[in-house]
């Protein structure tokens, strides 16, 4: 039977800027689960390789980095050994590469879902951001492997890493959100995401060593979100000296751009719908 | 607790920028490149999308279009309303506003309790998942928690009778079983108001039989529906009450029988011709679109009317614009109580089971004089792509044709001057034997 005391609610044309509504969020958290969860099952479904792949694709990357960059090249890097440098990096940045590129295009991707039914838009853009995490804790298993070869000691820097996995959550979040709101009207950052992705690689130091920056653009750089999740991680797994230059401005920029594509897609949502 | 507003609407218009998206910058780089050259017109451009102060400041011109203007009504608790109108009345855009896909341009909608939409059956439904894991994820999707799908699940699972499949990836189910899933998912929401989108349409009659119980159950628990439907003795049945909309406007509130007739009988209803003159708005998908439909006399005339006994004929006009696919015209065509008298495929020898080749395809079917009863009848029409099994097109009772008695000769009257009755009216060959002899 019905009670007493329904919910009410009034629909009206939306002004301005509204907030996240967390408390909707919160009853809508079974469907984020279930999304995250298909996410995860239906990848892995058709593949061979299966869960192999979220090994598989660093894997390459750091064996290809290593030759070119490490060997060939012969990059400078502080006295770390090549793959220990390499791997370290790229294992957080696979994930926010490929949780940026997912979120992105999530929004136009389910469209049809979009115009049949409601439910919290903002669950389309941080389902894949949620579903990678699953692809970064697999791919932890090489950098255990890597790390137990070169005899790698634990240092109190681990502390850190609670902290450094949010920083990392929060950039591929935060320009999810705002290339989501961008991709459902412009076409072009389906084409653009690739490209993207291939120059942020060289923004931060993964196949570099920061050390490598003149300081006259230490600053500039250190702005770079991603910077600072990169060194932190090499700092909290390696032990080597915090680098708090880079991870407190890169603090702050992952958590603006965080609630400002948060702030731009709620803002945008409305139109959704009408511009698919 | 009936007799409670569940659902109060005032004076609500959805407003869309029309023609807007040709000229829109599709893509990233058209709308750098004007940023850079005109980047106040291109700035106005884009907030006007979604900004209509020009409306304000009285823009009545052709690139805005009011979807739905000055609707106003209210539900009351335990209703069941039925909501009627032809294609492109308003009637999907109200319900994408009440179940908050889109938001109202003007007005608003005071509602009392939960609402749950069904504007499709079988959303979020993904192939490679079984039929359990797509309860789940249907479920939530739909609104429902995990705890609600556990407890309903036996029930959903033996209401659409896929029990031995339960744990196969559904893209091996038939169609049909999973559309009776998805449906049967639907049918267990327990939201205190329904929105329900013609999904009933589908399924085979012993299904939509079920789905129709199902729904009345609903009703009758004190649950409020809103119904939109084709579907006229549907409406007939479940509804308590009916509104009709035109052309974005509320015409009519009042009870289902008066609201069908109303909709079946005046011109409010539907029109003998239909044609889209631009290929972007024609319906259809990639490999067919619909350019024209109206009804021909035997010259070839388009017509709004026709005697009795003349023949005449349904034509189609339609691009094909992928070459390749084998088609499947086909109408389907309802007497003016809503009832499907018949189906009617496309076999013309010339073009059955070939792919098509691109272009434009006129094929007409010939109905033949008193075959039909006098009175509205009305014409769905689609296309069906076999090698895909997708529709291309299927746009519901688009147009009508009044057939006009004659009392003279030549009908299947003769001599009968009163009324005739039957969904059909045909003029038949009879024989008699006489034998004298045996009394």
């Amino acid at each position: 039977m019905i009670h007493e005391d329904v919910p009410v609610s009034v629909i009206k044309p939306p002004t301005g800027w509204e907030a996240i509504d967390f408390k909707e969020l919160a009853d809508y958290r079974d469907l984020l689960y279930f999304l995250v969860w298909r996410d995860i099952k239906v990848l892995y479904a058709q593949t061979i390789l299966g869960f192999s792949w979220a090994i598989l694709h660093p894997l390459v990357q750091i064996v290809i980095f290593s030759v070119i960059f490490g060997r060939i090249a012969k990059i400078p890097t502080d006295g770390i050994p090549y793959v220990l440098f390499s791997t370290v990096a790229i294992i957080p940045w696979t994930y926010m590469s490929e949780a940026m590129s997912n979120s992105s295009q999530r929004l136009v991707q389910d469209q049809n879902m979009l115009g049949k039914v409601y439910f919290p838009r903002i669950i389309y853009p941080l389902t894949p951001i949620l579903a990678k995490l699953v692809d970064f804790a697999i791919s932890l298993v090489i950098l255990a492997i890597v790390m137990v070869y070169y005899r790698v000691a634990f240092t109190w820097n681990l502390l850190l890493l609670p902290g450094l996995v949010l920083m990392m959550i929060c950039i591929p979040a935060g320009i999810g959100l705002w290339l989501s709101a961008l991709a459902i009207r412009f076409r072009d950052v389906k084409f653009s995401m690739p490209f993207i992705v291939r120059m942020l690689i060289y923004s931060a130091p993964i196949l570099y060593s920061a050390s490598s920056i003149p300081d006259t653009y230490r600053f500039l750089y250190s702005i770079n979100p991603i910077v600072g999740v990169i060194e932190g991680f090499r700092a909290c797994l390696l032990g080597t000296p915090i680098p708090w230059l880079y991870i407190v401005p890169g603090i702050i920029t992952a958590f603006l751009l965080l609630i400002s594509g948060a702030m731009y897609f709620r803002r945008m949502e409305r139109v959704f719908v009408d511009v698919i | 607790m009936s007799g409670e507003l569940a659902i109060q609407v005032k004076e609500v218009g959805k407003l869309y920028r029309i023609g807007m998206k040709e000229d829109a910058e599709e893509t990233l780089t058209q709308a750098l490149l004007k940023a850079m050259l005109s980047p106040i017109s291109n700035f106005r451009k884009y907030r006007s999308l979604y900004r209509f102060d020009d409306v304000e400041n009285g823009n009545t011109g052709t690139d805005v279009l009011w979807a739905l203007r000055d609707v106003s009504f209210e539900v009351k608790t335990g209703e069941v309303l039925g909501i009627v109108g032809r294609n492109g009345a308003g009637k999907s855009t109200l319900l994408k506003i009440l179940s908050r896909i889109t938001p109202p341009s003007r007005g608003q909608v005071e509602i009392h309790g939960r609402v749950s939409s069904l504007l499709e059956v079988g959303t979020g439904f993904h192939r490679e998942l079984t039929g359990r894991d797509n309860i789940y994820l249907n479920g939530t999707i739909l609104g429902m928690r995990k705890k609600e799908v556990d407890r309903k699940f036996d029930e959903i699972v033996e209401f659409s009778g896929v029990e031995k499949f339960l744990d196969t990836p559904v893209k091996r189910y038939s169609s049909g079983m999973s559309v009776r899933l998805a449906f049967s998912v639907a049918a267990h929401l327990e939201p205190e108001i329904l929105v329900v989108d013609e999904v009933l349409a589908v399924g085979d009659a012993a299904f939509q039989k079920k789905c129709i119980n199902k729904m009345q159950d609903v009703g009758k628990s004190g649950r409020t529906i809103l119904f939109v439907s084709h579907n006229m003795p549907a409406i007939k049945m479940l509804c308590t009450r009916a509104i009709l909309l035109n052309e974005g406007k509320l015409v009519s509130n009042g009870t289902p029988h008066d609201i069908v007739s109303t909709y079946m009988t005046s011109d409010i209803g539907v029109q003998p011709a239909r044609e889209w003159r631009d290929q972007a708005d024609a319906p259809g998908l990639d490999v067919a679109r619909l350019r024209a439909i109206r009804f021909v006399s035997r010259s070839g005339n388009a017509i709004g009317h026709t005697d009795i006994r003349e023949n005449f004929g349904i034509q189609m006009e339609y691009d094909v614009l992928t070459g390749g696919h084998i088609l499947l015209p086909h109408l389907y065509i309802y007497d003016d109580e809503g009832l499907l008298l018949f189906g009617t495929l496309d076999q013309d020898p010339e073009w059955w089971r070939r792919p098509r080749p691109e272009g434009r395809y006129t094929s007409t079917v010939w109905i033949p004089g008193n075959y039909l009863q006098a009175g509205m009848i009305f014409v769905s029409c689609a296309v069906l792509s076999r090698s895909n099994d997708k529709s291309q097109f299927y746009e519901k009772q688009i147009i009508g044709l009044s057939i006009l008695d004659n009392m003279g000769e030549g009908t299947a009257r003769g001599d009968w001057g009163g009324q005739m009755l039957g969904a059909v009216r045909p003029a038949l060959n009879w024989e008699t034997k006489y034998n004298p002899s045996k009394a």
